[in-house]
């Protein structure tokens, strides 16, 4: 996993969320206020552009200019929770990048949104779709897993976690106020994160399949 | 939907342009608003922001009496950390800064980085969360910040400008809040003009009751109904609350969409309802104040007010959104 991967994988993430805003908008409109498929639009696209105009030199700057750009350019909930976790993901990445190290990485992130967020597992919101990544992530590693087969349990496991928000009552950020009445749909930031995870399983099937030839 | 605009992309910029160059006294920089008159020395900055979309809270709030610069964020969307960090900076005049946050999760978090990173200039905030619509509290990110941020923004402003020290507005900025409850009712949904389509679907016969200021559904949809009912509806969640005595200060908001006649209908309501449980409305405010694009509603917003509080309600204000005695 070199400098080039990251860069993919954020391009990549950025080419998901594009085209899927309209749906994670509607997942937004449902229980908070629609502008969540947006807001994530215009931050990847940033942070692509910030990629090419500051080509990282490690892939820990790729992680730390990704989330500083998010921060200073979503603005919401989702930029400060997001733009946090790839920050503390840099902080926490060694050079060369192991697949441990990248799941240890990876679980400093998912501490940062849950230490800024107050949220816990079960309260409908990204964490449900991070915290099962990293634990698949973690459990890949203890395995001995390829990164491929790692990443693609941590997708799966983001993906389940997401739709697993669908039957829970919100208790944090803007969907809490609907009480019961957010029950029934899918939280949008769990539906983002596990577009940026199905993206890092996309990344390392390219990777494998360069291997390959 | 039909929207007076340019692009969707555009509307915010464009907004603040159009405000810069009707109100001379107002200077619009970086996505910052701020009063063309800049920081006099000694005073308490007032600092406040939010999502674009709930004009004029907060940009036409700026001005003598009341906030020293606001930060706009998109449609709907909390302003990042740099647009805050501008605004402290630039109105700090030696005496600290008070950041007026609403309770919602994405202005909590952006103001909350500013203020750290913001460690050159003393800065207290001040939560704004002044909703009942929001039960259960315990369990979720508290109430929501709605019209008593106006409340706020006016009676610490005042303060503020008598060059009281950041502690003492603070404090009062506080205890509006704490004396404040609001409850909102909406009619119809309202469009962003990103999404292009109402945020929900509410047929002709029935209204949201306890609504926020985004577009978000409120607690519970219930058939439509009178002035009347529907006055009484919100006045009992706030009574409920926080039980009405004394003097009071009540703000009648528009949503955006409603006519001031109808503005007016409820205010009659809601000050029956108000003498009807043995207190009195002493101030008193109707019209488009915190709003939410183009939804029709209403929300009522009541503050026990006390001699202090009052006074601080009578100074003068001068601002593109709220002007007396000047």
């Amino acid at each position: 996993m070199d400098i080039g991967f990251f860069v993919t994988w954020f391009k990549d993430a950025a080419e998901q969320i594009r085209l899927r805003r309209d749906h994670l908008t509607e997942l937004d409109a449902a229980i908070g206020d629609a502008d969540h498929g947006v807001n994530l639009d215009r931050g990847f696209t940033e942070v692509c552009k910030a990629l090419e105009d500051w080509p990282p030199t490690a892939p820990a700057q790729a992680l730390l200019t990704a989330g500083t750009t998010l921060i200073r350019r979503v603005g919401g909930a989702s930029g400060p929770l997001y733009g946090s976790a790839f920050r503390a993901m840099g902080k926490a990445l060694q050079d060369p990048v192991t697949l441990p190290g990248f799941a240890a990485a990876f679980e400093a992130g998912v501490v940062a949104v849950q230490r800024l967020g107050k949220a816990a597992p079960g309260d409908k919101t990204m964490i449900d779709a991070l915290a099962p990544a990293s634990r698949a992530l973690t459990a890949a590693t203890q395995e001995g897993l390829t990164p491929y087969e790692a990443f693609h349990r941590a997708a799966v496991a983001a993906e389940e976690g997401s739709r697993a928000t669908i039957p829970m009552r919100a208790r944090k950020g803007r969907a809490s106020y609907l009480g019961e009445r957010s029950v029934g749909h899918e939280d949008p930031g769990a539906a983002s994160s596990a577009l940026i995870l199905g993206a890092l399983a996309g990344v390392a099937v390219k990777e494998a399949t360069k291997e390959v030839d | 939907m039909k929207k007076l605009i340019n692009t969707a992309q555009s509307v915010v910029d464009e907004a603040l342009s159009g405000m810069a160059a009707a109100h001379p006294s107002l200077r619009v920089h970086e996505r910052v608003v701020y009063r063309a008159s800049g920081p006099r020395a000694g005073k308490v900055g007032l600092v406040s922001g939010g999502g674009s979309g709930h004009e004029p809270l907060h940009a036409g709030f700026v001005g003598y009496g009341m906030l020293d610069a606001a930060c706009p964020g998109e449609v709907f969307t909390s302003p990042v950390p740099d647009q805050i960090i501008e605004a402290t900076r630039a109105v700090d005049g030696g005496a600290g800064v008070l950041h007026i946050v609403k309770n919602y999760t994405g202005d909590v978090l952006n103001f909350e980085m500013a203020a750290e990173l913001c460690d050159d200039v003393e800065v207290a905030s001040v939560l704004v969360d002044d909703d009942v619509a929001v039960e259960d509290s315990l369990y979720t990110a508290g109430r929501r910040g709605t019209g008593a941020t106006l409340f706020v923004e006016k009676i610490a402003g005042a303060l503020a400008e008598q060059g009281a020290p950041l502690a003492e507005v603070a404090r009062v900025a506080a205890e509006v809040d704490e004396r404040s409850r609001s409850f909102g009712i909406a009619l119809t949904s309202c469009t962003t003009p990103a999404a292009g389509k109402p945020t929900f679907d509410l047929p002709e016969g029935e209204v949201e009751l306890g609504i926020g200021i985004h577009g978000e559904p409120g607690r519970r949809r219930a058939a439509m109904a009178s002035a009347h009912e529907l006055a009484t509806v919100a006045m009992e969640a706030i009574h409920g609350d926080l039980p009405l005595a004394g003097d009071l200060l009540v703000m009648v908001n528009g949503m955006g969409g409603t006519p001031l006649m109808e503005l007016y209908v409820t205010f009659a309501e809601v000050e029956a309802f108000v003498r009807g449980k043995g207190a009195r409305v002493t101030r008193s405010l109707v019209g488009n104040y915190v709003t939410s694009l183009d939804m029709q509603g209403f929300s009522v917003t009541v503050c026990r007010l006390d001699d202090e509080l009052t006074r601080l309600w009578d100074a003068p204000v001068d601002t593109p959104g709220l002007r007396w005695g000047r």
